[in-house]
């Protein structure tokens, strides 16, 4: 999984290394006609058709309750669709949830050890993996500390060091930033693109801001009310590393209005 | 208009150097004074008691029935200072000690054994939860004379008693905590694989260790209880307080009845106070609710 995730990340980048016609061609992720049905007779999702090729980055926009969270738990395989099917990668994805998620009784460095505690990594290599992790999201000195005295901000950059840590081939984020204030998320998106820039793995990206959306990803992807279906896409060609100004682009500007509209259409 | 502009200006001008003084002094001073009401306004109230206590052996009893509440510098001179009375009661209140210690060890490894088990499978929680209900409801008292019959009148029955009456406590309190976990969390154990003892060990105990202790707290009282109840029905060998306490009343001892029901009161106080710090110590970092007593 390391060694895969390792040369897309190479083969993205675009090093000489030979690319074969099955990395390149073969999607991280795929979703085929997925739909979803609750016990309790609700419809999550109809006929889901998502494709992300690898090293892509896309963000899903809808509004609440439109079973975006449900795309995200087919595709860790945490659920199981009722229809359709969902190619997702063998090896673990890395998955940040809305909340941070740690353990408040472990440090922040035992924290972002865990994934790889639990995959059995000896000590000396996930320790080293950890501090790696933990270097990415700025967090250095910060490794004896417990979760509980961190803010929001930095226990988000904890969960996503966690996630990192596995080197997944595929992230799933769950509005991670959602319950941040302003200024701390706007911080964490420019930090979390830098990341992508950086190691180029493949996301999908959850969120209900359109302007976060654009600015993170590759591809917008819209979602109707439920039951979710997918409505619309648009492409935001931009390279990475995305300055921070770019919100304030004009031609950023008209594909983030672009994607508000066809959000709203959603509504009626 | 601009009358009132002045007025205002001047008021301003005057109040803040007396009145906000007087409302706010500087935060040492602040917290010194905080310290002085926490220590101060429990030894008021133990004065008012003493008070109540003298007013009663020697306002409301005639000298006749003063045994009954007998006054307090009696019950210290003739008891906690006198070595010959002191002894025999520090003696039963260190084997006391050891049954409700020894009936606590086992109710909390059992407890939590059981609350385990019952995390793992919901027919066994089905099917054990009940009976740990029962044995909640059942009055303690009414066993005893089974007990006596099954393991004797010794230290054993008497630690059998600690064990069913702190065991109830230990279990709820387990499981409610196992089954507190986060969705979340176990959502994280799941993506990773985790095995059922990984996700045990180094999610759902840790987790729970908080409520864990909660019930450590309440079993610890009631283990204390316990083995005062069974030093007084399970009489053989050496006697324990509650043993004492028994023959103290029998004799009509009312000053060393008074002080062996001190010395109880505040052997339970000090292992109240020791499992809370021993909480503060264990979960204290990182969970709030080891901060309250």
């Amino acid at each position: 999984m390391f060694i895969l995730s390792t040369f897309l990340t190479v083969a993205l980048k675009g090093a000489d290394v030979p690319t074969t016609a099955e990395a390149t061609l073969e999607a991280t992720l795929r979703f085929e006609g997925v739909d979803k049905h609750f016990d309790n007779g609700t419809t999550a999702l109809t006929g889901v058709e998502l494709s992300i090729a690898p090293g892509e980055f896309v963000a899903v926009v809808g509004p609440s309750g439109c079973g975006k969270s449900t795309l995200l738990r087919l595709a860790s395989g945490l659920d199981t669709a009722t229809g359709g099917t969902v190619h997702a990668p063998a090896d673990s994805v890395g998955y940040v949830f809305q909340d941070p998620t740690l353990l408040p009784w472990r440090t922040v460095l035992a924290n972002v050890e865990l994934p790889a505690e639990l995959a059995g990594t000896p000590k000396a290599e996930r320790r080293d993996r950890a501090l790696d992790a933990l270097r990415l999201v700025g967090l250095e000195g910060f490794e004896k500390q417990l979760p509980g005295q961190l803010s929001g901000g930095m226990r988000m950059r904890v969960s996503l060091a966690r996630a990192l840590m596995t080197r997944p081939s595929l992230f799933l984020f769950d509005e991670p930033f959602g319950a941040l204030d302003e200024m701390t998320r706007l911080r964490m998106q420019e930090e979390l693109q830098r990341i992508y820039a950086e190691t180029g793995f493949s996301a999908l990206f959850i969120t209900h801001s359109v302007t976060e959306a654009a600015f993170l990803a590759g591809r917008v992807v819209v979602m109707s009310a439920r039951p979710g279906r997918i409505t619309a896409s648009f492409e935001v060609p931009f390279a990475h590393p995305r300055p921070a100004e770019l919100r304030y682009d004009p031609d950023f500007g008209r594909i983030a209005g672009e994607v508000s509209a066809a959000l709203r259409g959603g509504f009626q | 208009m601009s009358a009132h502009v002045t007025v205002t200006a001047q008021s301003e001008d005057v109040l803040p150097a007396t009145d906000y003084t007087q409302a706010t002094p500087p935060a040492p001073v602040r917290r010194r004074r905080a310290r002085a009401v926490a220590v101060l306004t429990p030894l008021g109230s133990l004065g008012v008691a003493v008070g109540i206590w003298y007013a009663v052996s020697y306002l409301l009893l005639s000298p006749a029935r003063r045994f009954l509440v007998p006054p307090p510098q009696q019950v210290l001179t003739v008891s906690f200072l006198d070595w010959t009375h002191l002894q025999p009661m520090l003696q039963a209140l260190w084997l006391t000690a050891q049954v409700a210690l020894v009936g606590l060890l086992i109710a909390s490894a059992l407890g939590v054994t059981m609350a385990v088990l019952m995390s793992r499978a919901r027919w066994l929680e089905r099917s054990l939860y009940p009976y740990a209900v029962i044995l909640q409801t059942v009055p303690i008292l009414a066993i005893v004379p089974l007990i006596g019959l099954w393991f004797g009148f010794g230290f054993t029955s008497r630690v059998v008693v600690c064990v069913l009456i702190a065991l109830f406590p230990m279990i709820a309190n387990t499981l409610f905590g196992i089954q507190s976990v986060d969705r979340t969390h176990h959502d994280l154990f799941t993506l990773q694989r985790a095995s059922r003892w990984a996700r045990l060990r180094k999610l759902e105990l840790p987790a729970a260790l908080p409520s864990v202790f909660t019930g450590l707290r309440t079993s610890s009282g009631l283990s204390v209880i316990g083995a005062i109840v069974g030093d007084m029905f399970f009489k053989q060998g050496e006697p324990g307080i509650g043993t004492l306490l028994d023959v103290y009343r029998s004799r009509l001892q009312s000053e060393d009845l008074f002080a062996a029901i001190i010395l109880a009161s505040f052997f339970g106080v000090a292992v109240f106070a020791v499992f809370t710090l021993v909480a503060r110590l264990a979960v204290g970092s990182w969970h709030a609710s080891a901060d309250r007593p």
